[in-house]
Order: structure tokens, then sequence, then C-alpha cells
């Protein structure tokens, strides 16, 4: 019940924690982009979150190397739940052409549990709004 | 001596070469910085001795998001230089607009970045909101917004049709005026002056020994350049001109920077004149691979980016090595940190445009001997913002009443 309450309440206001594991820098640029003038998510409450502790949703870009595993992880558990995972960009969601590498760990939904993917090399910045409404129209 | 240890990162979406830094402080000043990278080692050049030539150029592309056209570039050369083809006239055009295009959106991010460290969040969303432009000619002329995987060995993937060339011609020409007036602002900024001026010296000795490359290089007075030095693409077929600086200070990285946006345009507005209304190849066939060993350069937005490749005559590379310019840049730390106060540390640090974007909360710094926790990531933006609004109170000038309202929501 309590947290079904908290789930509702999250659907006014997201704060998003952006962490990359081993990503080409793209997606994250991308991701910041949608703060900018031209996309400005701000509009609808979704903000950057400075840190994870204040996070509801965590965006992860990149392949998951076997040095960021463990932080993954960690990071992860000090989401406050409940939270979401959303997978942006091909690495994340499949390892893309990194799949074959000696230091892929991932992808993503290996290490933990993910909501949303958002596939694109790199996803536009259109297309990752469209993820997190999804997103926000599933909550329940 | 009580000594505290701040470390910096290791989350750093830097191309291969993410890293971490430990800040040996002594009180406010940094005495000593230390380096650690490998988080972000996606073992790229073994990728890429299993596969084939051609596949690698989408492969390199994927080092860098930012600089996504400069390694293919590097990449084909080296390959061209192997195979020994010289790629038709209107490949060396196309190449030279895209590689030109993207120095333009890349150094406008840097720019935002910057002014973001330092408190100004208008220069970040001014500049953020001019790249745009920049991003939409790369999705009209190549179906991507970034990666935009032009670049093949003997040429390019896409023609440039003669119907986007005005179009492209009425972005740049709007972009200049706010291009301009970004330039002015950023440079005739009095508190902007007094937090850039002087800090994060390099000499030119420095560069030398540390081997800085790029507009690190530029700023100090070394006139370096492998788009003039070592020409290829059109590079030698159109007027332009090297930017330097004296200072060697982050001012002078800033002014660098931005006045290379204009060169860069120049550059594709001559490329364009010489695309209009001609017809012609834009790739020859490279079928097979001789064995034998190749080198190729291409000035990327942060420096030389140098590609080698050895070939023993099958489909797919025996060797194939990577250099990125902020392997170079990144040990220039070590001069110009030392000595620095904290707050100065994360523009510094941003100077060299080691793709900053996710520092923030990553940056976490802890007590020698005790262990705890004393300051995070927001807190070194908070502390170099702060510093912002000292220099403003003290020259006199009042931030803008949306700089307040961030500040106060901020804080």
């Amino acid at each position: 019940m309590v947290l079904s309450l908290r789930k509702k309440a999250l659907k006014k206001s997201l704060f998003v924690f952006h962490l990359s594991t081993g990503s080409c820098n793209n997606c994250d640029i991308e991701i910041l982009d949608c703060l900018t003038p031209r996309f400005d998510i701000e509009r609808f409450g979704i903000t950057l979150a400075g840190s994870v502790k204040h996070a509801d949703v965590l965006l992860v870009t990149g392949i998951g190397t076997l040095k960021n595993i463990e932080r993954v992880k960690k990071l992860y558990q000090q989401m406050p739940k409940p939270g979401f995972v959303v997978a942006i960009g091909s690495c994340a969601c499949t390892g893309g052409m990194f799949r074959d590498g000696y230091t892929m760990a991932g992808p993503l939904d290996k290490i933990i549990p993910v909501d949303v993917y958002i596939p694109g090399c790199p996803p536009k910045p259109e297309a990752m709004i469209a993820g997190i409404v999804k997103l926000l129209n599933s909550i329940k | 001596m009580k000594k505290v240890i701040v470390p910096i990162g290791p989350y750093h979406p830097l191309f291969e070469e993410p890293e971490y830094f430990a800040l040996y402080c002594d009180g406010e000043r940094v005495v000593d910085v230390e380096w650690i990278a490998g988080y972000n080692h996606r073992g790229i050049e073994k990728i890429s001795e299993s596969k084939h030539w051609d596949q690698i150029t989408f492969l390199v592309e994927r080092i860098c998001g930012i600089c996504s056209t400069s390694h293919p570039i590097a990449y084909c050369n080296a390959v061209e230089d192997l195979a020994k083809v010289e790629i038709p006239e209107r490949a060396k055009y196309i190449r030279c607009i895209i590689g030109e295009l993207e120095r333009i959106h890349s150094h406008l991010l840097w720019v935002g970045l910057a002014g973001h460290f330092l408190g100004y969040n208008t220069v970040f969303m001014w500049a953020w909101k001019y790249r745009e432009p920049i991003l939409d000619i790369m999705e009209m002329i190549t179906g991507n917004r970034n990666h935009y995987a032009m670049m093949k060995i003997g040429g390019v993937r896409r023609d440039i049709d003669d119907a986007y060339i005005p179009i492209i011609r009425k972005i740049l020409e709007d972009l200049k005026p706010k291009l301009n007036m970004l330039t002015n602002a950023v440079l005739d900024d009095p508190v902007l002056a007094a937090r850039l001026k002087g800090v994060g010296v390099l000499t030119d000795k420095d560069i030398k020994e540390f081997g800085a490359l790029g507009p690190v290089a530029r700023a100090s007075g070394l006139d370096i350049d492998v788009r003039r030095d070592s020409p290829h693409a059109a590079y030698d077929l159109v007027e332009w001109k090297v930017i330097t600086q004296n200072e060697g200070d982050v001012f002078a990285r800033a002014v660098v920077r931005l006045l290379e946006c204009f060169e860069s345009m120049k550059i594709i507005e001559q490329c364009l004149d010489n695309l209009k209304g001609k017809k012609g190849e834009i790739s020859i066939d490279v079928r097979n691979i001789p064995p034998g060993e190749g080198i190729g350069h291409y000035e990327a937005p942060r420096g030389e980016c140098f590609h080698y490749v050895r070939s023993d005559g099958t489909g797919s590379p025996l060797r194939h090595k990577i250099r990125a310019p902020s392997f170079n840049n990144i040990p220039t730390f070590k001069a110009s940190c030392i000595g620095e106060t904290i707050s100065d540390v994360t523009i510094i640090l941003a100077g060299v445009d080691p793709c900053y974007c996710c520092t923030e909360r990553a940056i976490v710094a802890y007590d020698v001997n005790t262990q705890k926790k004393i300051l995070d990531g927001s807190d070194f933006i908070r502390l170099s913002q702060e510093k912002t609004r000292k220099i403003e109170k003290e020259i006199g000038v009042a931030p803008s009443r949306w700089e307040e309202k961030n500040w106060e929501r901020d804080n």
C-alpha cells in the first residue's frame, strides 16, 4: 500500500540520475541535451539529481565493463525504492558491437534489473523522452 | 603536515581513457595529483583485430561520441596510406565539411560545460542551444545527430546533395551572429576574466615535456595543427589559419576554441563552394589491403588523433593502435593543478576538455585520517560557483535574475 502510494507520487516529478558504465559518451551528451532549451524536460518536472540517493530513475549508458560492475551494483542498492532503471543506447540494451570484447560484463540486465530499454546509437532526445513517458504510463 | 586526498572519479565517460584523479591537498592548495585509468576500457583495439577492414570504421566511430568522425578519418587515412590510394576530390571536401561541423559542435559543448562549472548556467544553455542547428545539419546530410557513419576506406559513404547546400549555408549564416554574440559575451565578461585569467597556466616548456596537443598546446603559443602540418582531406585546398594564444591559461584555451569555430565556418563555406554544381565520384573501390603498415592522423577537436594499422594481406588488421589526444593532455594536470586552489581545479580539469559531463556525481573528498566524507561532486561545483559569486560582488557586477534564482534553488 505504502509502496503503491509512493509510486503514484513518483509520477509528478521524476528525479533522474545518470550513470555511465563504459559508454562512448554520446548517450550521456544526448541525456544532457534533453535538459537544454530545445527539449527542456524540466518543464515536465524531470531533472538530473546530483546524487543517486535523491534519484527515482537510474539512466544507465554503456556496456558495463568488468571494472565498473561492482560500482553499478552499489549505486543500484543506494537508490531509494521504488526506483526504476532505464537502459539507454544499444550498448546498455544488448552490448552492441562490444559484445565480444574481453572487458564486457554486461549487458546491463545481467547486472541489475532493467525496467525500460531505449535502443539507438545514440537514441535521439525525442526517443529518450518517449521512453520516460512510457515508463510514467506504466506506473500503477 | 596533514594532507587531504581528494579523489575525483572514477566515472568519466571519456573515450578509451576514463580516469580517476586523486588530488593531494594541503588546506585549499593542491600539492600533488595522481591519475588511474582503465574504467572505460572496452578493448576496442582487440575487437578491431577480429573485424573486417570496412567494419572497423563503425567501431572506431564508437570510441568517442563527441569526436566521432575524427577517429574514422584518422583510421581511413591510415588504411589509405597502407593501400597507397588517393581519394577523389569530392570526397576530400565532404570529409572536411563533416570534420569541421563536428569541431564547431564539440567546441560549443565545451564552452557550455565550462560555463556550468563556473556557475554561469546562462552560458551553458546558450552554447547548447546554438549547438542544436549544427546537429540538425548533421541529421540532414548524414541521417544521424551523432555517429555519422560517413567515412569509408577510399572516400565517403554519402554525397551532399546540391539541394542541401543553400540550407546548410542559411543555418550557418544564422548561427554566425549568435556565435559572435556568445564569443563577445564570454570574452568581455569581467567576472569570467577574473576567474579564468592566470589560472592553470601551462608554459610552452610544459607543453613540450608532456606532449600536449590541440587547443591546449595552441593556447600556450605552440603553433601546431595536423590539418596544416600534415595536410590530408581538403585542408591544403582551402584558406584558413591556425589560432594561437600565448598566455597558456584557461582563458586562452577558451579564446582558441571560440575563435576556431569561426575558422571552421570559413572552411565549410569554401568546401561548399567547391561542391556546388559539380559532379564526381565520392569513393573508389579498395578491394584488397596489401601487407604492410600505415599511419594516419587527424586533428580532432581535442588534438591530434593517431591511428596505426598493420596488415598481413587478410581481411582484418594484424594490429591496430589508437592514440587519442586526451591521453597526452590529461597528464598536464601534474603541471597545471599544483599550487591552485580546490575551487579552481574543476575548471582547470575541464579546461583540457576531457569530456567532463558526468563529474559532478563522482567526486568525493575524504579526510585521510578519519576516512570521513567531507566534500562530494556537487560541493566542488558549488565551491567553484561560490567563488564566481564572490568575484561578482568584489567587482560590483550583479548576476542576472535567472542565475540568482537558479542559485537559490540549487542551494
